[in-house]
């Protein structure tokens, strides 16, 4: 019993003596909202891998705050071949792995030789591309057997990313977590924490800091990325001082917020859009008419209120790119939240409808999900369906939708991507299977030529050709809402925050 | 004896091959795809089924069984897929919390709920025997979750004494790892103390209307001394019996509390695993939760050995 005591008596005073502020000094604690996947970010699709590995593994090429696609481990902007099938890219000399070794251009190739075979991006375009190799030690020269002017996005893109390994690294799997970034794994405990270090041997551009551009200033000496995946906790924590920043908070988190001396909210307005996405390739929804009159049906407006409740929170909004952005056009967009039942009932009645039930996938792993799910429900019922809604745990939903026969319409959501092209929505081999000739005409004449202008033309056609087609409803666009501490600085809004640049206040 | 502890050991091993066998079934017909998960929204269905078929879950149910049947007989719990760790290794790492945060939470049970439920059968009918019932209704019956948040947000950042969530950084030595522990272990052991109490109570009460209590007070015993040394060791059996399946009970994860405080133990790595539906991770940790689960009552049921000289095996 006296063991017992004194085991209490020095827990506790430990405790008081330490209080909470466990964390070192000139550290950043960051709560993301799961344990990522994997540390190997050709991998995965998934935000919080991207999130946590663009701190150690680095792209040729990134995005500034225009989006527009800058150079980071690639010297300049590549030089590109008239017939825009060859790429010459130089690459920065004296960059170094964390491991010590110097980065050259056949880091670079072998590295790109993985991404094109193992990464869902890469595989994307590879049937595109002839051969990726080393011309010298520090060019790599990219041929494609047509030209396919979003490369250099997909090259800059940190999710399915297309890093550089070491290339005694790289295998089927990666063999251990070196890349050249401003930080580098120290320690993982899973489920617990990521510690990254600042690496010391890190060479950052010079140009100004903007966007996940520039110069990488690597002020803080540790970013520890904390699992925390109830996002109740999150907001505790934000609140109580014990993360600097959090990530996917609920929105009615803001008001706590707004209220806190320690923390404030951080709303990323826009972050992206909802979607209903259709099957193309089996069931109800093969049926033009029948998709018409779900794009009839629908209430967006209402269907954004019960899934976000504060209209601080979302926007109906149906052009497929948020006002401001340089892809936003109006074009086809009349047909969004229209709700017609009437047109909803003769697109039915055109269809042949049978009462066969409409069958909608979805979740609670996001709230608004289901949200969304349960007024179009509503909607859809008004205008002359049977609605079966199928709502099963985020696993079972990743399974199914892979099956053409077990679904209609799933929902899930995605940020806005600076290009158009990354969206694999469009593209007839995605699990939606949306075909169509003149979409792909346009689609492949889109991803062929380079001028901005001429592609937003396109693209604009494109839009309308999903108001027209309905292979997808966008059901509006919605902000989310992050947490940072009140003496955090230097944290640029995006859906893939970073910290290299971050500072705490004294 | 001996026979008895035998034949208690083989039934032990026939518990846990149907354990084994029933795990395996149980998240196989599951629905959901690891690989998709790993891969995330944007992975095509091609991308999922090349990487099952690197996982090995392609293979026939049957192959799969035999597979992990003659692994398990190995010792060996297989590889997380998710983790690519072994799953062995995994569950060492996230025994810490568990372990500690079950013994703090059981003492704070035992020590709220035995003297409270001895006094409470002691003073039978009386408002602090009322109370004590009421209060033990009461914290049954709040879910744990729901008082992990109360605590969360008005002790731990309403004060900043405690931290919310987590069990510590890299740099956290064990005191400061167990102070993560405090209110995950003070919330767990309100809400099972409410059956000890009950256990405890009703236990005492039977033992203290029998004629030996009464014989030893018609001596001019202490009431101190009958309640204590002849009342209670008497309803000790239904009291250990209580206290051990809430030790296995914790052992087995406080599932909810380790998630709303989000500490890295076995319960919050079922919940993961399920998730993820990372077969192995799933399979692993509740053979190791059954095991142990199993054990606790064979002990439970040899300390009676201990506390009562009438039972015999």
């Amino acid at each position: 019993m006296k063991v017992l005591k004194s085991l209490i008596t020095a827990v506790t005073l430990a405790g008081m003596m330490t209080g909470t502020a466990f964390a070192a000094q000139n550290v950043v604690n960051v709560a993301i909202v799961g344990e990522p996947d994997t540390m190997d970010p050709m991998m995965s699709t998934k935000d919080v891998v991207s999130i946590v590995t663009q701190h150690f593994y680095e792209t040729l090429f990134t995005f500034n705050s225009n989006f527009e696609v800058v150079p980071l481990l690639a010297e300049t902007m590549p030089t590109i071949s008239d017939d825009g099938k060859t790429y010459s890219i130089s690459i920065r000399q004296g960059i170094t792995f964390h491991d010590g070794s110097t980065m050259d251009a056949h880091d670079v190739a072998d590295s790109l030789n993985r991404w094109v075979k193992t990464a869902s991006r890469g595989k994307g375009v590879a049937d595109k591309i002839d051969s990726i190799s080393a011309s010298d030690d520090f060019t790599v020269m990219i041929k494609m057997n047509t030209a396919y002017s979003p490369l250099l996005s997909l090259l800059a893109f940190s999710n399915s990313a297309a890093v550089v390994y070491p290339q005694e690294n790289i295998g089927e799997d990666i063999s251990a977590v070196i890349g050249t970034g401003p930080y580098k794994l120290e320690a993982h405990k899973p489920d617990q924490y990521i510690q990254l270090v600042k690496f010391d041997n890190y060479v950052s551009r010079n140009e100004p800091s903007d966007g996940g551009s520039g110069a990488r200033t690597q002020s803080m000496d540790e970013i520890r990325f904390i699992p925390v995946p109830d996002s109740n906790t999150r907001v505790e924590g934000i609140l109580s001082g014990q993360f600097d920043f959090a990530d996917g908070l609920p929105v009615e988190a803001i008001k706590r917020l707004e209220a806190s001396d320690k923390a404030e909210p951080m709303v990323l307005r826009p972050f992206g859009w909802p979607i209903f996405a259709f099957n193309h390739k089996d069931g109800l929804n093969t049926n033009l008419h029948i998709r018409l009159a779900v794009q009839a049906a629908l209430n967006e407006d209402d269907m954004l209120f019960a899934a976000f409740g504060d209209d601080a929170f979302f926007v109906t909004d149906g052009p497929l790119y948020p006002e401001g952005w340089f892809w936003r056009t109006d074009a086809g967009a009349s047909a969004y939240n229209v709700h017609d039942v009437d047109a909803a009932a003769a697109h039915l009645k055109e269809a042949g409808y049978d009462g066969t039930p409409l069958r909608i996938l979805t979740s609670h792993q996001y709230e608004f999900h289901f949200k969304l799910a349960e007024v179009a429900k509503a909607n859809l019922e008004a205008a002359g369906f049977k609605v079966q809604l199928d709502v099963v745990d985020w696993a079972t939903l990743g399974q199914r939708r892979n099956n053409p026969e077990l679904w209609d319409i799933y929902i899930t959501h995605s940020p806005f991507i600076a290009e158009p092209a990354l969206n694999g929505m469009y593209s007839p081999t995605s699990r939606l299977g949306w075909k169509d000739d003149e979409k792909e005409a346009i689609l492949a004449e889109f991803t062929t030529v380079s001028d901005p202008e001429q592609r937003k033309v396109l693209f604009s056609k494109l839009q309308e050709k999903v108001f027209e087609q309905v292979p997808f409803i966008k059901i509006g666009g919605f902000n989310a809402l992050l947490g940072k501490s009140t003496k955090l600085n230097g944290v640029t809004k995006t859906p893939w925050p970073f910290f290299w640049n971050a500072t705490i206040d004294d | 004896m001996p026979l008895y502890i035998a034949r208690r050991l083989f039934g032990m091993l026939v518990v846990m091959l149907i354990v084994l066998t029933v795990v395996f079934v149980i998240v196989r017909i599951a629905p959901g795809d690891p690989a998709a998960l790993i891969l995330g929204p944007d992975a095509t269905p091609e991308d999922a089924i090349e990487l099952r078929e690197k996982m090995g879950l392609n293979r026939p149910i049957i192959v799969q069984y035999f597979s992990f049947m003659t692994q398990i007989a190995s010792g060996d719990l297989g590889r997380s897929l998710f983790f690519d760790t072994p799953v062995t290794t995994i569950i060492y790492q996230r025994a810490e919390p568990t372990i500690f945060l079950t013994l703090f939470s059981l003492l704070i049970a035992v020590s709220i709920a035995i003297p409270i439920g001895i006094y409470a059968a002691y003073r039978r009918g009386s408002f602090f025997d009322q109370s004590a019932l009421s209060l033990a209704m009461l914290a049954a019956a709040i879910p744990s979750f729901w008082t992990g948040l109360l605590f969360q947000q008005y002790i731990a950042a309403g004060t900043g004494w405690f931290p919310v969530s987590g069990y510590g950084g890299p740099d956290a030595n064990f005191f400061e790892r167990m102070w993560h522990l405090i209110l995950p272990a003070i919330v767990l052991g309100v809400v099972n103390s409410a059956l000890i109490l009950r256990f405890t109570r009703a236990s005492m009460l039977d033992v203290l209307a029998d004629d030996y209590i009464r014989t030893a007070r018609s001596k001019g015993m202490s009431e101190r001394r009958v309640v204590l040394r002849h009342a209670l060791k008497n309803a000790l059996i239904p009291i250990v019996t209580i206290v051990g399946l809430t030790l296995a009970l914790l052992i087995s994860g406080a599932v909810v509390t380790e998630r709303v405080f989000n500490l890295p133990g076995i319960g919050s790595l079922v919940v993961g695993a399920v998730l993820r539906r990372d077969y192995p991770t799933i399979q692993g940790t509740l053979i190791i939760v059954a095991g142990l689960y199993v054990m606790v009552n064979f002990l439970v049921d040899m300390l009676y050995l201990a506390i009562d000289p009438r039972v015999k095996y």
